[in-house]
């Protein structure tokens, strides 16, 4: 509840809730939490056979969980086993991708930094809790959207039609599946399905360990060290002219974001921000070490780039960056932070709010079900919540009889459900 | 609506927690952000130039659904010629506090541009006191 960067959980009737306005899939509550009260809402894998044409869409990372002594193709080749007929890379398109941020950037020279719209979570935390920053995101569609925009035309090329074609994201978080559910500035996903990494990589593992699995190639050869790296800390930054950061970490990002508002000049051309720690390699579905993963990738690109140097001429030159279809649509800014539309409601809720914090005790314990006690009062100045849900109001107005005990149960219950308090009271 | 905060001279750690606190509190209040911005900005300035110069000092926000002002007090040793103060680059600052990226000579003149209205008295050897105003309606 605590970790939440927009507040966006309550706890009531013993359960967490999300406000889904508020939330922005970052899964930081999925990392901490004690009991896995957080679900993460997937396909069915067996949705893959509704299509004659399965393919599997692979970020870079889950190679990068095998200990090295499984081979990507191995990886590929369990991956026909389970019943996907192509296998894609899909950070095969990054080049595309780095294409349209240097067109991007120069139609665009007046705002700056420029923020990479790579992490989804990240996008959404910028049009909930920095709606001034929206402009400056890179509208050019991550990676994810852009390779099954592209395979999707191969397949279509050599005669499958598009119905027939399914394609499936192995995901490394929860935020990727919302952009494929919900998508910010697209009004429909080219991807068909969602995949949970945690769970794939779990049954290729099995397959692998137990049978003997044959050796395949990805349906693509275009895959490069820049891919490879691309989802990790400083996979873009590295690729942008001028002055580039990368933050990694929700609460290393908020703080920076929070102090850009602030600063009129900072110089800077370009913000990569992964809402991850180690961006995808630490992704909430990542099932392996995220350094290892980080280290296995720079080994696997070291590879790659040694071999680039042998084999001349590889094929990206053919793709060219089409504004119209690979660029993102417009990217509203949807705060969650007003009091009220109105100026004057919203003045006299803030006055309220700053009334209620006097009395409450500032300790932000969390009992109350609200995150902090600020956070209460706006509940309570919204009408989420009563003043007699913090226990220390509580106690007070049991002492001066304006509340019975009875009543005060039921409060209680009402947050934390009746089966903890039957629980405490044996 | 008041807001009210302290400010001490030679707190450089601290500059900006009243700006910072104003941005919460004019987002909540559905301000457009290009006006946030404006008016962080200043107040930062405002209280850099606290912080760098004077003793100590006082902010008082004044909130109207329409428009904010701003009262900056300080105790400290004042500015004697304030047109000169208000040219870009004209700096007084230590060198220590230029040392730590401030006293560039341009805050006066930033608070200014970010401002609707301005107004700046100054008495030598008592202290400082600026008052700015800016629009907040659509």
């Amino acid at each position: 509840m605590t970790v939440c960067p927009t507040q966006a959980i309550r706890v009531r009737e013993g359960l967490a809730r999300i406000f889904e306005d508020r939330c922005v899939d970052c899964g930081e509550c999925y990392k901490v939490c004690p009991v896995s009260a957080i679900i993460i809402e997937q396909d069915d894998f067996e949705e893959i056979y509704r299509y004659p044409v399965r393919v599997a869409m692979l970020p870079s990372v889950l190679i990068g969980q095998f200990p090295s002594r499984i081979p990507a193709k191995q990886v590929y080749g369990a991956l026909r086993e389970m019943g996907f007929t192509h296998v894609f890379e899909i950070d095969s398109v990054v080049d595309l991708v780095q294409q349209g941020y240097e067109m991007f950037s120069k139609e665009h020279s007046d705002l700056k930094p420029l923020i990479s719209t790579f992490c989804p979570a990240i996008v959404r935390l910028i049009q909930v809790r920095f709606p001034s920053l929206v402009d400056q995101l890179v509208r050019v569609k991550p990676p994810m959207d852009l390779a099954a925009i592209h395979f999707k035309e191969v397949l279509t090329e050599q005669g499958h039609s598009p119905e027939s074609i399914g394609l499936f994201y192995v995901t490394p978080c929860a935020a990727k599946i919302a952009s494929v559910k919900s998508p910010v500035g697209d009004t429909l996903s080219p991807i068909n399905g969602v995949i949970n990494m945690e769970y794939l990589y779990n049954r290729l593992l099995q397959l692998i360990t137990n049978q003997d699995i044959k050796e395949a190639d990805q349906d693509s050869d275009l895959l490069n060290e820049r891919g490879i790296l691309w989802s990790l800390t400083r996979g873009e930054s590295v690729h942008q002219k001028g002055r580039s950061l990368a933050i990694d970490g929700m609460n290393n990002v908020t703080e920076f974001l929070e102090r850009l508002e602030e600063t009129e000049d900072s110089n800077l051309d370009f913000l990569e921000l992964r809402a991850c720690d180690e961006s995808c390699a630490g992704g909430v579905l990542i099932s392996g070490n995220r350094f290892l993963t980080v280290e296995r990738l720079n080994s696997r690109a070291e590879t790659f780039r040694r071999e680039a140097m042998v084999k001349a001429g590889s094929g990206y030159t053919e793709w060219t960056y089409v504004p119209e279809t690979h660029n993102l649509g417009p990217i509203e800014a949807r705060s969650m932070l007003v009091l009220d539309a109105d100026r004057i409601t919203a003045m006299q809720k803030m006055r309220k709010v700053e009334d209620l914090l006097k009395v409450l005790p500032g300790i932000d314990c969390g009992a109350c079900g609200s995150p902090t006690c600020r956070a209460l009062a706006e509940d309570i100045v919204q009408e989420r919540a009563g003043i007699s849900w913090c226990i220390f109001l509580q106690e007070v107005q049991l002492k001066n009889g304006k509340l019975t005990l009875d009543e005060a149960d039921r409060i209680n219950a009402g947050i934390w459900g009746s089966d903890r308090q039957n629980r405490s009271q044996k | 609506m008041d807001l009210h905060y302290d400010i001490k001279g030679g707190d450089f750690v601290n500059a900006g927690h009243a700006s910072s606190s104003l941005k919460k509190v004019l987002k909540q209040l559905n301000v457009d952000s290009r006006r946030i911005k404006r008016l962080v900005i200043a107040l930062y300035e405002a209280e850099v130039n606290v912080v760098a110069h004077a003793y100590r000092g006082t902010i008082q926000v004044q909130l109207y659904p329409g428009e904010v002002e701003i009262t900056v007090e300080d105790e400290g040793p004042g500015i004697e010629d304030i047109e000169q103060a208000m040219q870009e680059g004209y700096s007084t600052a230590s060198p220590e506090v230029r040392e730590m990226g401030f006293g560039a000579g341009m805050g006066l003149p930033n608070i200014k541009r970010n401002c609707d209205r301005f107004h700046i008295e100054s008495t030598p050897g008592k202290g400082t006191s600026l008052v700015i105003r800016n629009s907040i309606s659509d």
